[in-house]
């Protein structure tokens, strides 16, 4: 298994009431409202729980981005993969991941990520998403071709990554004169790549297509099988077999001493999804051409207000339906035990906690799971079969499988 | 909504390998009428009235509403030409005259440009296209499409009979398809052109524009850009009417326009 720890990095300094009146906390949310001293407590904070997850024995780091919004301080994720490149020793580093559309220049990111991860001696695992719909509109960048820039950059920066420059690219969305960025990866054939999603089927089949394991955001048990479905599906269509190490779950979970202080604590993870912050502005959220279009009555009706944020649910809901799982080691890890075993996924990343958490809250969660829960799941990784990427030895992507290269990774 | 009174004929014609959607009704002159960025509605209640007095052209734009998506297309002008051809296929340029509402007035400033003599007026409804210096052009990528569409109406009350108090789920998913497109086409710059301006001093056609008074999508500096830039341009102010002069004051606008027609 590969176990990793996860923060959205909440800024929760910041005036609740303003967000509320505003209606949103979100891209128009006026940042009159940040506080840069808060701010620079709370960035050191979590390199100060990022460097205790590496202490008490997670195998990676999750790293994410976002923009104009409380809910996510980090607003470039290759910084704080930057800092950790040299703070840390063994974690991998896991950005899920860079916004390709958002890049103007993929190439850039290419050097940028190629440096991370020979600053970190190889430890880089290279994410992508497609971004936010409201990181469009921060961006300035078309949500129309979202999709297209996403699958292009990609593109661009395998083979940045992977082929010998100088080389020409004349794209529909990108044209760079001369690729040829000095720094290039130093794992070979390139950093591994996972994708990350929550909703859209497009990215699951578009994952499987190229061989990346997938990560499922905290979606709900029944909902995540239909994803590992899909994916196997897709995957036994293109030539090989689905399994674990394809399979990565985002695991909302608190931990704490007693069960009663564990559930307060969770509660908070309601904190970005709408009950103060992460305020959800369904136009700017869901901008036209941004989402699947078979998905286009949910999202306009949405957006004028007559059905509910196709996204969400209620905290009692996701604590049954474990979404969030919270509690002591003892009585979380059953609940994570029957998440491996119904959906068998050999990544595992703890989004640990939330909003108001206080730092020694989320520092003993840490060592509780370190110390008492991740050892028993790796056990129960074991029993099941539940092989990582790294375990599995898996190719890097359905380009690069051995024994052969089956195509141009450009392609 | 009430059915059309107007007889419609229509037809899907391919250019640029685009299925352009073409509605037709009326006789006597020959008027293009190019619609708003939220598409056609119908009935067009403008498209009706001038019907009555003029042979009317209506055309659903390239990815919008009835005519299907080009997925090259990434630019306004790229529709002006995908006009010009239309008439060429057609021969219609010679007595025509062109109306561009909104959005669809951007397009017919850029196909004024392009061939400065080869349609015989120009008229410019509220018209997108042109930076205003002073205030903004409205940015619906941050409204509902409900909300941007009111907007665009002085009188709240000619939104509800048009659309209805709260229109169809169908008629969002149409609004969302268009805007969709409209981003496109248009996204950045949002809904102007840097370079029409420096363009439009060669239009030798005579342009009548034509602006509501409570215009909240295009503030009315944009009536004066574009009457300074155009060398042979006169401006008539609509009162009691918004964006969608031709949704508020269907009668009025057909009349102005009729007036035009006859004029030279």
């Amino acid at each position: 298994m590969h176990l990793m720890y996860f923060t959205e990095q909440p800024m929760s300094a910041y005036p609740e009431q303003e967000g509320r009146d505003f209606g949103a906390t979100a891209l128009m949310f006026s940042n009159r409202y940040f506080d840069p001293v808060a701010g620079s407590q709370l960035y050191n904070e979590y390199l100060e729980h990022y460097r205790l997850a590496e202490e008490v024995g997670f195998d990676g780091i999750m790293l994410n981005e976002h923009h104009n919004a409380p809910f996510c301080m980090q607003a470039k994720c290759n910084v704080f993969a930057s800092i950790l490149a040299a703070m840390t020793k063994r974690v991998k580093l896991v950005l899920l991941g860079n916004p390709l559309p958002l890049a103007d220049n993929p190439v850039r990111l290419a050097e940028e990520l190629a440096m991370i991860d020979m600053i970190s001696r190889g430890r880089l695992v290279s994410g992508f998403v497609r971004g936010g719909g409201q990181e469009q509109l921060a961006a300035g960048v078309n949500p129309a071709y979202n999709r297209e820039r996403f699958e292009e950059a990609h593109a661009l920066i395998v083979k940045a990554w992977t082929q010998t420059g100088p080389f020409r690219w004349e794209g529909t969305h990108y044209q760079h004169r001369v690729v040829n960025p000095w720094a290039v990866p130093l794992q070979k054939p390139h950093p591994r790549v996972w994708i990350p999603g929550v909703l859209s089927k497009e990215t699951i089949v578009w994952a499987a297509k190229q061989r990346y394991p997938y990560i499922a955001l905290s979606t709900e048990i029944e909902a995540t099988k239909k994803i590992w479905e899909l994916y196997d599906q897709v995957a036994k269509e293109t030539g090989y077999a689905g399994g674990p190490e394809y399979r990565g779950y985002l695991q909302r979970c608190h931990v704490a001493e007693t069960e009663e202080k564990a559930l307060a604590n969770a509660r908070q993870f309601m904190w970005m999804q709408g009950e103060f912050t992460g305020l959800a502005h369904p136009v700017w959220s869901s901008p036209s051409g941004y989402f699947s279009p078979s998905y286009r009555t949910a999202f306009v009706e949405y957006a004028v207000g007559r059905r509910s944020n196709p996204r969400g649910a209620a905290f009692e809901d996701q604590i049954r339906n474990q979404q969030i799982v919270a509690g002591t080691p003892k009585t979380v890890i059953p609940k994570l035990r029957r998440l491996l075993e119904e959906t068998r996924p050999s990544i595992v990343g703890f989004w640990a906690s939330d909003g108001f958490v206080s730092t020694e809250d989320t520092k003993t969660c840490i060592r509780l799971l370190g110390q008492e829960v991740l050892p028993a799941l790796r056990d129960i990784g074991k029993e099941l079969g539940l092989w990582s990427p790294f375990e599995a030895n898996a190719p890097t992507s359905i380009n690069f499988s051995e024994p052969a290269r089956l195509k141009d990774p450009s392609r | 909504m009430t059915p059309s009174p107007v007889a419609w004929r229509a037809e899907s014609l391919p250019v640029a390998g685009i299925a352009l959607h073409l509605a037709a009704a009326g006789r006597g002159a020959p008027v293009l009428v190019l619609h708003h960025d939220i598409g056609r509605p119908e009935p067009s209640p403008f498209d009706d009235a001038l019907a009555g007095r003029c042979s009317v052209l209506a055309p659903s734009h390239p990815g919008y509403d009835r005519s299907s998506r080009p997925d090259w297309m990434r630019s306004v002008r790229d529709v002006a030409v995908v006009y010009q051809w239309l008439l060429g296929e057609r021969d219609l340029a010679r007595d025509l005259t062109v109306v561009g509402l909104g959005f669809g007035g951007w397009i017919a400033a850029e196909m004024a440009t392009m061939a400065p003599r080869a349609f015989k007026r120009l008229v410019l409804v509220g018209a997108m296209g042109l930076k205003p210096e002073r205030g903004e052009i409205a940015d619906q990528a941050l409204v509902s499409y409900i909300d941007y569409v009111r907007r665009g109406f002085a009188d709240q009350r000619a939104f509800d009979r048009l659309f209805g108090a709260e229109p169809a789920t169908a008629q969002l998913e149409q609004w969302d398809l268009n805007r969709e497109m409209t981003f496109r086409i248009a996204w950045k710059p949002y809904m102007y052109n840097p370079t029409l301006p420096h363009l439009l001093g060669g239009v030798a056609t005579p342009a009548l524009i034509v602006w509501g008074r409570d215009d909240r999508i295009v503030p009315l500096e944009c009536a004066e850009r574009y009457q300074k830039a155009l060398p042979h341009a006169r401006l008539e102010i609509v009162e009691n009417a918004g964006h969608f002069v031709d949704m508020e004051q269907p009668d009025v606008l057909a009349q102005l326009v009729a007036r035009f027609v006859a004029e030279a």
